[in-house]
């Protein structure tokens, strides 16, 4: 069978997903198409080698609306007779993206693909797509409608995790973060941010405090509590009935900040490595998606990845490294604690908490982490999963060759 | 026609009379929906310069035909969607006829009234405010389970926008002809039923082109604002950012007042946003498909008997005696300024009975005004009523320690027992002076009675009143007396209930009442679930059943001590374990053991934090799962069933016993009283809609499974084999 191999996994800084954020002048447009030829010059390939483009994005509304993977492709000037697809699996569209690029090629009737993602969240609020799920009040009511955050709550509250072990979570995202930036963890794979005339608009992520401390974490109200006394908490009381009470430990700070940027990723056969002479970094050994309770929405990350271990065969322990998307702190130590996995194998650079979520990339921003750590500690085989809307989980296995 | 007149007058104006023949109302019923029809055909054939709609009878209409919709099934669904169908196209005929149409509303719309109303451009009301009318408006239809099915949904949410149309449509709120005026939907006043016409008639011809050239569509003139291009609903669509913000968590808001259980809130909001995003026509057939979903639908069905059939027949006098007329109470007295003393000497006040309490207890005395005040301060703050009639209020109240100050009253209702102190024996003395002046007499108070023999005076005409406790604001009044208990003295007793504006449940018994029973059995029935379930998993089932508060909650509430006073524990044989005993008796002997008697004492079933008031902070004491030593998790249903069935058993053994008699006392007691689910119509309405065969069916399961106190009442038996409903 043709293997998909990984050539190049590139992203933007992430800026900060307001008005106020570096990137929120720059439309997801630009952000997108530069970032492909950023990958066009990186790579030397031919664009007319490229089959399909496929790009996550989740709010795929107004500036980044239509099919932004095709536009961004015209855009960057790529040649005509390549495809382009925008791909919404809410939070992992990016990762989904990846899978189904390495999907195209192990099917062999695609050789080279671009996997990646945008979201611009400063310009296109997240929600602002609505959707039967939330939007529609029989469907919202009939499928016991909960929004992420409470759900993480509840996540939270049954693991145990109290307000301090979230917290602990966040700021040491956030210290991580820091380190990997002044080693220079980041180097190679963050293209900055520049104008038209080259002028330099966001090189480093932008949400990162490493200033951060307990205390100052401590002080943030719970941002999910006013909203579950309303009327969210009673939702989960069929299904989580044993729960009196629902803990609300996620604020702003140990949730994933809300942020602007884009990422790619240059996925290909043996056969079109060697054709336009891309050294393959790793290959893509499994993928899984899998969905859990839709109310409590984000357990998805364990099933998923013992989905994909099994596909391979592998067990947790054949995993060096895993990058589990930090949508909110519950869900990384829900993982940890189902799964058995030590602190030191999990989101060694920090993550989302630190760095930000730009929803549509995010999923192939962890995996380009993932891969530089790989090579930057010489490790084998590196997991990276994300928890999903509408209670989905996604994994994918890479192992580097 | 038999409803509907057609009638043309001098002024070329045609005249859609709503006119039911022989009947005090008109009904919104088959053949108003053929004659409306007819009548909307000969007006599409018509010349004429304008439409008025008006009634001849003291309400505008009485709304829909409830026996026709009470008797509709799963089968009939074809029936009811075609009959909205057939109802809203007339009223599209009559809207859209391109002339000023007026509706002269002389007197209540609601329901189908206000529908009818609806399909005018032009409403002219007469005002309530130079006389004392009450004509109410509005749409009620979810307070029955149902949903305006005639266009009401649709042409509100058009009128008032989402959110504004909101608390109509989903609340029933209804309006005053004023009220109307603020709100937009009603568009003039008249003082009198002669300027109605009048004013419709010079409107319309105001509003007439002289010469003949067909108008041009003018919005609110002689179209209806959504038929003029370029219409768009008031405040926005779902699709707006304004609109949207609030559509995931509006059907949470519902369901934390439903639970989950009624389906009509939830379906008229979904009926508003889905017709919203859709032309008028369309938004039509929407609301006739919900409407015709919640119409056959058992759950309507079991609000309908409840809460139109038993409530009527509840109010309705117990004794149905022609002989006996009804006292107007003008005073009363109450003896005992306690707290009941003193929220009944409000309540009694503020529907206009001038009351004298009284008391030996200077200090509570004291209290009896200062309760009132501090009530009707509220209410002023709130706008709900002016300075002038709270002070009128208040002087209605007068309170005493002189047993002669209370010579000319019509009744005395005794709230001694609540007090429960020496001031028994001061008010006992009170009694020879006022016996011969006094017509009737009562005992009344928030806590059930066992023994109406250890009340005092128990004479021909005394007779106890249960004011339930006044958790959840209960409306019911259960009015108790043993069997020599005059006829008269029920019958005044019942009136004064209902002219406090509390519902009257009456039980012919000497022993515990209805309502306390039921209540014990809910109780320590969630407590026996504390050695099958998590604790949380049992508060958490009783609210997803539809109980407003869990047992544990509500135990805490009333207090294990006053249970046990009561003698509803029966405990006294609980260190052995006999399978007889009801297997909550050894938790309630520990709880009082260990002083976890309730709320007010600090700690029960839940622990309270530092504030007694906060129910916010309290937690479920963590030592209950220690009564579950075999772990179990019995599933969530059954312990909602459980729940449910324990009080429906109980209440058939207070039938059997004779402690109420009638079905309607039982269902309206249950609901009202008690809190149990609306959703069911009441513990009897429960088994007519589980079906008595699976009722029985899944009540011997749950006898094997969870002991003898399920067992299946003979009587529900004798019902099946006779075929017949409670």
């Amino acid at each position: 069978m043709t293997e998909a191999y990984i050539f190049d996994a590139i992203r933007t800084p992430r800026g900060r997903g307001k008005s106020s954020g570096a990137l929120h002048e720059v439309k997801p447009i630009t952000l997108l198409s530069n970032l492909l030829k950023a990958l066009e010059q990186r790579n030397q390939f031919d664009t007319q080698y490229i089959d399909d483009v496929v790009i996550g994005c989740v709010t795929p509304i107004g500036d980044q609306g239509a099919d932004i993977a095709k536009t961004a492709a015209i855009a960057a000037g790529w040649n005509d007779n390549l495809g382009g697809i925008t791909i919404n699996r809410f939070c992992a569209s990016g990762l989904e993206a990846v899978n189904i690029a390495a999907m195209k090629v192990r099917s062999g009737w695609e050789h080279l693909v671009v996997a990646g993602g945008v979201e611009s969240m400063s310009r296109e609020t997240m929600g602002s797509d609505g959707g039967a799920w939330a939007n529609d009040p029989h469907t919202n009511i009939h499928t016991a409608f909960m929004p992420q955050g409470i759900g993480a709550d509840l996540i939270a509250t049954l693991g145990g995790f109290n307000r301090t072990d979230v917290d602990d979570f966040a700021m040491k995202s956030h210290l991580k973060a820091a380190a990997a930036w002044q080693r220079g963890a980041f180097a190679n794979s963050v293209i900055p941010v520049v104008d038209q005339n080259g002028l330099e608009i966001l090189a480093t992520d932008q949400l990162i405090r490493p200033d951060c401390t307990i205390s100052s974490l401590a002080k943030l109200t719970p941002s999910f509590k006013k909203m579950g006394e309303m009327g969210f908490d009673d939702v989960a009381k069929e299904k989580y009935h044993h729960i009196e009470k629902i803990n609300h430990v996620h604020t702003p700070a140990n949730s994933s900040g809300m942020v602007d940027g884009a990422a790619a990723i240059l996925i290909g056969s043996k056969q079109a490595g060697e054709m336009h002479h891309l050294k393959p970094r790793a290959r893509v050994i499994a993928t899984a998606i899998v969905g859990e309770d839709p109310t409590i929405m984000l357990t998805g990350p364990a099933p998923a990845a013992i989905k994909a271990l099994n596909l391979v065969g592998l067990t947790v322990e054949d995993i060096d490294l895993f990058e589990v998307n930090e949508a909110f702190a519950s869900i990384v130590l829900r993982f940890q604690a189902d799964l058995n996995i030590p602190d030191d194998k999990v989101n060694v650079n920090g993550g989302a908490i630190a760095m930000g979520h730009p929803l549509g990339a995010t999923g192939a921003m962890i995996l380009g982490t993932l891969l530089d750590e790989l090579e930057s500690r010489k490790l084998k085989r590196g997991l990276a999963t994300l928890c999903i809307g509408g209670g989905m989980g996604i994994a994918t296995i890479i192992e580097r060759v | 026609m038999t409803s509907v007149k057609y009638e043309k007058d001098s002024n070329n104006i045609a005249h859609l009379i709503l006119d039911k023949d022989n009947a005090p109302a008109n009904l919104m019923d088959i053949a108003f929906a053929d004659d409306f029809a007819e009548a909307a055909a000969q007006l599409a054939k018509d010349n004429f310069d304008g439409v008025i709609i008006r009634s001849t009878k003291s309400t505008f209409f009485a709304g829909g035909d409830i026996n026709m919709l009470f008797s509709t099934t799963k089968n009939d669904t074809k029936f009811v969607f075609d009959l909205c169908t057939r109802l809203k196209s007339s009223m599209r005929i009559i809207e859209s006829c391109g002339k000023p149409v007026v509706a002269c509303i002389a007197g209540a719309a609601m329901g189908g009234g206000w529908e009818i109303a609806l399909c005018a451009h032009h409403r002219i009301a007469i005002s309530n405010q130079p006389t004392a009318r009450k004509i109410q408006l509005g749409l009620p239809e979810v307070t029955l389970g149902l949903l305006p099915g005639a266009g009401g949904v649709t042409r509100m949410v058009r009128l008032l926008g989402i959110q504004v149309a909101m608390p109509y449509l989903l609340k029933g709120k209804s309006f005053s002809p004023e009220q109307g005026i603020e709100n937009g939907l009603i568009h003039s006043l008249v003082d009198n039923e002669g300027e109605l016409l009048e004013t419709a008639t010079q409107w319309i011809k105001s509003n007439t082109n002289a010469d003949e050239t067909p108008a041009s569509l003018v919005s609110g003139i002689n179209a209806q604002p959504w038929d003029i291009k370029g219409y768009n609903i008031p405040n926005g669509v779902p699709k707006d950012k304004n609109v949207a913000i609030s559509l995931p968590i509006t059907p949470a808001l519902i369901r934390r007042e439903t639970h989950g259980t009624l389906p009509a809130p939830e379906l008229i909001y979904a009926t508003m946003i889905e017709g919203a995003q859709v032309d008028f026509d369309s938004a039509c057939r929407i609301e006739s498909r919900y409407f015709t979903e919640l119409a056959v639908g058992q759950i309507s069905k079991n609000i309908i008997n409840t809460f139109w059939y038993n409530l009527k027949e509840v109010k309705a006098s117990f004794i149905k005696s022609e002989v006996i007329e009804k006292i107007k109470f003008t005073h009363i007295t109450i003896l005992g300024a306690g707290l009941v003393g003193q929220q009944l000497a409000y309540h009694c006040a503020a529907r206009g009975i001038s009351v004298t309490v009284k008391d030996t207890n200077i200090e509570r005395i004291k209290q009896v005004k200062n309760y009132s005040q501090k009530v009707l301060e509220k209410q002023i703050a709130c706008g709900h009523i002016s300075v002038d009639k709270a002070q009128r209020i208040l002087e209605l109240i007068n309170s005493t320690s002189h047993c002669d100050d209370l010579i000319d009253s019509e009744f005395v209702i005794d709230t001694v027992c609540e007090i429960q102190c020496s001031e028994h024996e001061s008010i006992q003395g009170v009694n020879g002076m006022l016996n011969k002046d006094i017509t009737y007499r009562a005992n009344i108070s928030s806590l059930p009675i066992t023994d109406l023999s250890q009340l005092t005076n128990a004479s021909k005409n005394s007779i106890h009143m249960n004011f339930l406790p006044s958790i959840n604001n209960m409306q019911v009044v259960e009015i108790n007396c043993s069997e020599n208990v005059s006829d008269s003295a029920i019958t005044q007793c019942h009136n004064l209930v209902l002219q406090l504006n509390r519902i009257p449940v009456t039980g012919r018994t000497n022993q515990s009442s209805y309502t306390t029973r039921v209540m014990t059995a809910f109780v320590k029935e969630g407590i026996a679930l504390i050695k099958d379930a998590h604790p949380a998993s049992i508060e958490n089932a009783a609210y997803l059943a539809g109980f407003s508060l869990g047992p544990l909650a509500m135990s805490d509430e009333l207090s294990l001590s006053l249970l046990n006073r009561l003698g509803h524990l029966n405990n006294a044989h609980a260190e052995s374990d006999s399978p007889n005993n009801h297997p909550a008796e050894i938790i309630i002997n520990d709880m009082i053991k260990n002083s976890r008697l309730g709320k007010s004492d600090g700690a029960g079933f839940y622990n309270y934090g530092t504030s007694k008031q906060s129910d916010a902070n309290k937690l479920l004491f963590e030592g209950l799962t220690h009564y579950n030593t075999e772990n179990n998790d019995i599933p969530l249903n059954d312990i909602k069933e459980r729940l449910l069935f324990i009080m429906v058993i109980e209440t058939v053994s207070c039938i059997e016993e004779g402690v109420i008699s009638s079905t309607a006392d039982a269902n309206v007691g249950a609901v009202y009283g008690i809190g149990f689910p609306q959703w069911t119509g009441g513990t009897l309405q429960f088994i007519n809609q589980y079906g008595l065969q699976r009722f029985i069916t899944r009540a011997e399961e749950l006898r094997r499974l969870y002991g003898v106190r399920f067992q299946v009442p003979t009587l529900v038996n004798e019902m099946l084999n006779k075929n017949k409903f409670f």
